[in-house]
Formats: C-alpha cells, sequence, structure tokens
C-alpha cells in the first residue's frame, strides 16, 4: 500500500498522505482558504482545527459541509469550495 | 450482573477511566470521535513511531493505556464515533440513558447510527481553546493555539511559516514548541498577563512546578534553542491582510488587558495562532441532565459523580486542569463507575494527585485570568459571530435599540450564535458583552431568560439520510431488559 493518495480539489490534482486530513491536504498545498462566506463574501480557511468552528467546511463527492479538519482524506475524493451565497442559483444550475 | 460502563471521549480523562472500570472488571464501551484515541491532547499520525515524543507529554502512560483498552475483550473502543445526543428517563433508575453516535467518516453521509447503553456513563468530552475576537481575527492565517498542535502533531505541517503564538496561559509553550518542531519560524510566544502576575501565580506553587518541572524545563530548552522569545504583557489587537494574514499590531497591554495607547507594534507574519484559554465541552453533560456549578462547570462529588444517578464526568468539562488533573479524575470515575469505592486504597494515589494539582491548576488560571478590557481593542467592524458574521457594532446597537436582555432574544436579533458552530467560538464572548452592556445599566451578569450558550440537545450535526437508518444497540440492552423483568 503506498503512503500517498490522490484527491481532487476544485479540478486540480492534488497530493495527500494516508491519514491526513482535507485540510492538512489543503495546508500542505500551499492553499489558505477554500470557503467564502454568506453576507462578506470573504474568504475562510483553518481556524480551531478541532472540528468545533465549522469554518473549513467543504463540499466532498457532492455532499455538502464536510469539515475538512475532521474529514480523513481518500483516495479519489473529488473536494469543492463551497459558495454559501448562491445556493438557490446552485440549485437551479444542476437541475 | 457484570457493570457496563459507557465513556465519551477517548483523551486522557476518558482513557484512563476506561482502564480503571477494566481493572474494576467491568465492561467498557469507549466512544471517541476521532480516528484515534488520545484526545487533542495526544495527537499523532496514523504510524505512532512517526511522533516525536519529546512534544508528547506522557507519552508512555498513553500507549500503555491505549493498547491495553486496545486489547482487552472487555472493552469495545469505537473511534469516529460522534456522540450527537443523550436521552435519558430519571424515572427508570440504573442505565437510564442512551447514548446517540454516528459512526464512520467526518461528517457523514453514510454513518452508521448506533445507541449505546449502559449502567454507569463517563463524560470525558474535554475543552476547546478560548479565542477572543479582534479586528482581523476572521482572516485565514489566523488560528487558534489548538489548530497549529493539531497540525503539528498529528500531520506535520506548520500553518505558516513565520508565526506569532499569542494570547494567555502555559497552553502557548507546547504550541509555539511544536511549531518550531515542524519547521515554522516563531517569533514570539506574546502572552497577555503580565510578567509579575505570572510570577506571582506561578512561582508560590513550588509543589505543582516540582511535578511539572521536567515538562516546563522541556518547552523552556526546546524555546530557548529554537530562540523563541517569551514576551509578557503584550497582546494581538489587529491582524492585517486581505486574503490572508499578512501582518499584525501588538500591544502593550495593562493588567487589565486594557491596551496602552502608543505602544502599538507592527509584525510580519504568514500565520499567528491566538488562545485566551479554554472553554469546556458541555452539550453532551447538559443532554444527560447534569446540573452546572455557579463556574459553568459540570458540578461533581468526590468520586465525580454528577447530580445524575450512574452519569460521571471527568477532565476538563468539571474544571479546566490539564491533562494530569484529567488522568487523575478518570480513574476515580472509572473505578467508581464499575462499582468500586472512593475509599479504596488503589484510588489513594488518584485522590492525593487530583486535590494537590486542582489547587495548584486554580492558581496558574487565575494568572492568565481574561482581563476586562481586552473589549476596548475591538472595533465596529471586528467580526463577532465568525458564522453568522454579526459585528461587534451591529450586535452592539441591535441590543441596545432592542433593549434585548435575553441569550435567547439576543441570537434571534443578531444571529450570533445562531450559525453552524452553535457559539461554540462565539457564545462566552457575546454573553460577556452583554454583561458589559447590562452592567452600564447596572443589570446582572446573567442573561434576563436564564439561557446559557452551552445547552446544544443536538451536539453535533446529522444528516437526514442518516436519521433514518436504524440504530444499533451496542451495550446493555439484553441485560437491561433481563433486569427489568426481574423488578
Amino acid at each position: 500500500m503506498t503512503d500517498e493518495l490522490q484527491l481532487i480539489f476544485n479540478g486540480e490534482r492534488l497530493t495527500a498522505r494516508r491519514g491526513q486530513s482535507i485540510a492538512g491536504a489543503l495546508l500542505a498545498s500551499g492553499r489558505r482558504s477554500w470557503r467564502t462566506t454568506a453576507a462578506g463574501r470573504l474568504p475562510r480557511g483553518l481556524f480551531c482545527g478541532i472540528g468545533v468552528c465549522f469554518d473549513c467546511l467543504v463540499t466532498v463527492n457532492g455532499v455538502r459541509d464536510i469539515r475538512a479538519c475532521q474529514r480523513p482524506a481518500t483516495e479519489g475524493d473529488v473536494v469543492e469550495t463551497q459558495d454559501e451565497t448562491l445556493p438557490l442559483r446552485r440549485t437551479e444550475k444542476s437541475r | 450482573m457484570r457493570q457496563t460502563v459507557v465513556v465519551i471521549g477517548g483523551g486522557p480523562a476518558g482513557l484512563a477511566a476506561a482502564d480503571a472500570a477494566l481493572d474494576r472488571g467491568a465492561a467498557v464501551v469507549l466512544l471517541e470521535s476521532a480516528p484515534r484515541l488520545g484526545g487533542q491532547f495526544w495527537r499523532h499520525p496514523t504510524d505512532r513511531s512517526a511522533t516525536d515524543t519529546s512534544l508528547q507529554h506522557n507519552w508512555n502512560a498513553f500507549v500503555a493505556m491505549a493498547d491495553r483498552v486496545g486489547s482487552d475483550p472487555s472493552a469495545t473502543v469505537i473511534t469516529s464515533a460522534q456522540a450527537w445526543a443523550i436521552d435519558h428517563d430519571h424515572g427508570q433508575g440504573d442505565a437510564a440513558f442512551g447514548v446517540q453516535a454516528a459512526v464512520g467518516s467526518a461528517d457523514g453521509p453514510s454513518r452508521e447510527m448506533i445507541t449505546v447503553r449502559g449502567h454507569a456513563l463517563i463524560i470525558a468530552t474535554g475543552a476547546h481553546d478560548r479565542t477572543l475576537p479582534f479586528p482581523g481575527w476572521d482572516l485565514p492565517g489566523v488560528v487558534t493555539g489548538g489548530a497549529a498542535q493539531a497540525m503539528a502533531k498529528a500531520e506535520g505541517i506548520a500553518v505558516g511559516q513565520r508565526v506569532v503564538v499569542a494570547g494567555a496561559g502555559p497552553f502557548l509553550l507546547p504550541v509555539a514548541a511544536s511549531l518550531a518542531a515542524v519547521g515554522a519560524r516563531v517569533i514570539g510566544v506574546l502572552e497577555a498577563s503580565s510578567r509579575r502576575q505570572v510570577v506571582s501565580g506561578w512561582l508560590p506553587q513550588s509543589p505543582w512546578l516540582a511535578a511539572k518541572a521536567p515538562e516546563l524545563a522541556g518547552y523552556a530548552t526546546y524555546l530557548a534553542r529554537h530562540r523563541i522569545p517569551y514576551r509578557t504583557g503584550l497582546a494581538v489587537t489587529r491582524a492585517h491582510g486581505n486574503d490572508s494574514v499578512r501582518g499584525i499590531t501588538v500591544s502593550r497591554i495593562d493588567s487589565d488587558w486594557r491596551p496602552v495607547p502608543g505602544t502599538a507594534e507592527y509584525l510580519d507574519v504568514d500565520a499567528v495562532c491566538v488562545s485566551h484559554g479554554f472553554t469546556p465541552r458541555l452539550e453532551l453533560a447538559i443532554a444527560a441532565g447534569c446540573a452546572l456549578g455557579a463556574d459553568r462547570f459540570v458540578a461533581v462529588d468526590a468520586a465525580q459523580r454528577t447530580s445524575v444517578p450512574n452519569v460521571f464526568c471527568a477532565g476538563e468539562p468539571t474544571g479546566i486542569g490539564g491533562s494530569d488533573v484529567a488522568l487523575a479524575e478518570g480513574r476515580i470515575a472509572g473505578h467508581v463507575a464499575a462499582g468500586g469505592a472512593i475509599t479504596d486504597t488503589q484510588l489513594r494515589p488518584a485522590v492525593r494527585r487530583r486535590r494537590l494539582l486542582r489547587r495548584l491548576t486554580g492558581a496558574i488560571r487565575d494568572a492568565h485570568r481574561i482581563g476586562p478590557g481586552w473589549t476596548s481593542w475591538l472595533t465596529d467592524d471586528t467580526v463577532i459571530c465568525r458564522c453568522e458574521e454579526t459585528s461587534y457594532g451591529a450586535l452592539r446597537s441591535t441590543l441596545i435599540a432592542t433593549r434585548t436582555t435575553g441569550l435567547r432574544p439576543a441570537k434571534l436579533t443578531t444571529r450570533a450564535g445562531l450559525g453552524p458552530c452553535q457559539g461554540r467560538i462565539c457564545g462566552r464572548t457575546v454573553e460577556e458583552l452583554m454583561t458589559d452592556l447590562a452592567s452600564t445599566d447596572g443589570g446582572a451578569d446573567q442573561r434576563s431568560d436564564g439561557v446559557i450558550i452551552d445547552r446544544r440537545p443536538i451536539a453535533s450535526p446529522v444528516r437526514f439520510s442518516e436519521l433514518t437508518a436504524q440504530a444499533r444497540v451496542v451495550g446493555t440492552h439484553e441485560q437491561m431488559d433481563t433486569q427489568e423483568e426481574d423488578r
């Protein structure tokens, strides 16, 4: 079993270590933020790192609101940033 | 009949509790929300050998307990198990609780739902960082000490290249050491308390210091070797940057934590780790019906019993004391929950350690207590509630305009505390700001509706698709039915 695995983040390939969290993989790739807030449209990333603050939410394999710091990365995970501002438009577009 | 003891939390308190309950011959079900045991304290990579054990205080104790609990046939260890609710029924006497947990990768969508039952429940849910807001604290790159620690210890990742560690309390030292160990340049540890407060809090505690000396000396040596300055009486009063933090303003603060005009200095950083203490994780204890003391910790007796029969609590939810107190309290709770007595000889060392450590960690805590003057570094546009993006100005003007004195209406009118974190990050701050407002009115330090932020009947989000699944029962379901027929 290899020690590395591959993720897709917003369409880009990303290498993570086995056992690493999605937040860890994103930080290790040099990324600092991966969510845009609803009201201020401001960037957010890791804050509490232990699953308390819900700032680091991402969409994983099509499922929204996954805490990146709590979710272990698994091979082939498709991770996307969440747009908190346009839930309606997103739904319309996907249908 | 054999006792089944259910333990929530696999950190120092929970592991010690499970270990002691097994020693006393009980069956144990241990629930841990993370994929690995150890809690926030003993964080480590999947491969334990990769851990730099010099940065893991009491590592051997962890390995011994984790291996024992993991291999004892009387123990069921369930990791990645998020306890999200506790059903309880005081009318049924023994074993009248059911812990609802979702087991699997966070946060779903296809976790297995379980209901855990037993004769006794031990709540060892720990604590999380308390970080006071300051202008710019919502910028990426501003993280808690716990975040820096978690990333460094478990994943070997530094949250930045050029980092300041700031806030209050002894926890800042291991955070700085962990950051240095993973290659960050820590340009300073900034303690808010004055040198005089720190010295007068720490020095009289010689027995405690003697017990902690190796650990503290270890951090001090580490900081010295990495040329990390430890400075006191300073606070980060602003973070600067657009998409992420590029620098911070640091100000000298007086003994009430009020910034002293004309003392601001600018530091170039790409990350800052800020922690001003800890908030206990109380929601599951509250859900189980446990009474809190006036100090907002779970009230326990000498045997760690809560106000609810057969429900025990150990570690940070009973008072912030650190891992050594948690280990002692966990051992006591586990032993008594499994049918032992607090007077049993094998508990003597734990009882003695708890008494000594509780008194002394209280003094250390006082030396780093948050000063009321911190609110003067807030600006109207400082975010208070990170989830709902409620600013200090909006919060204040809304509360004044609506004359709101209750926490529930305050949440509904300002939205502070309504977001996905359910007020875990901003809640205590909002309560204190409301006290601040009320005091200018001669008001009380409690909300008029008696509501506290810590009550969260759903302790963690669960998906509808998961809720519809039938929960598997773990623990003493059959025995309970028999017992009820016997009665």
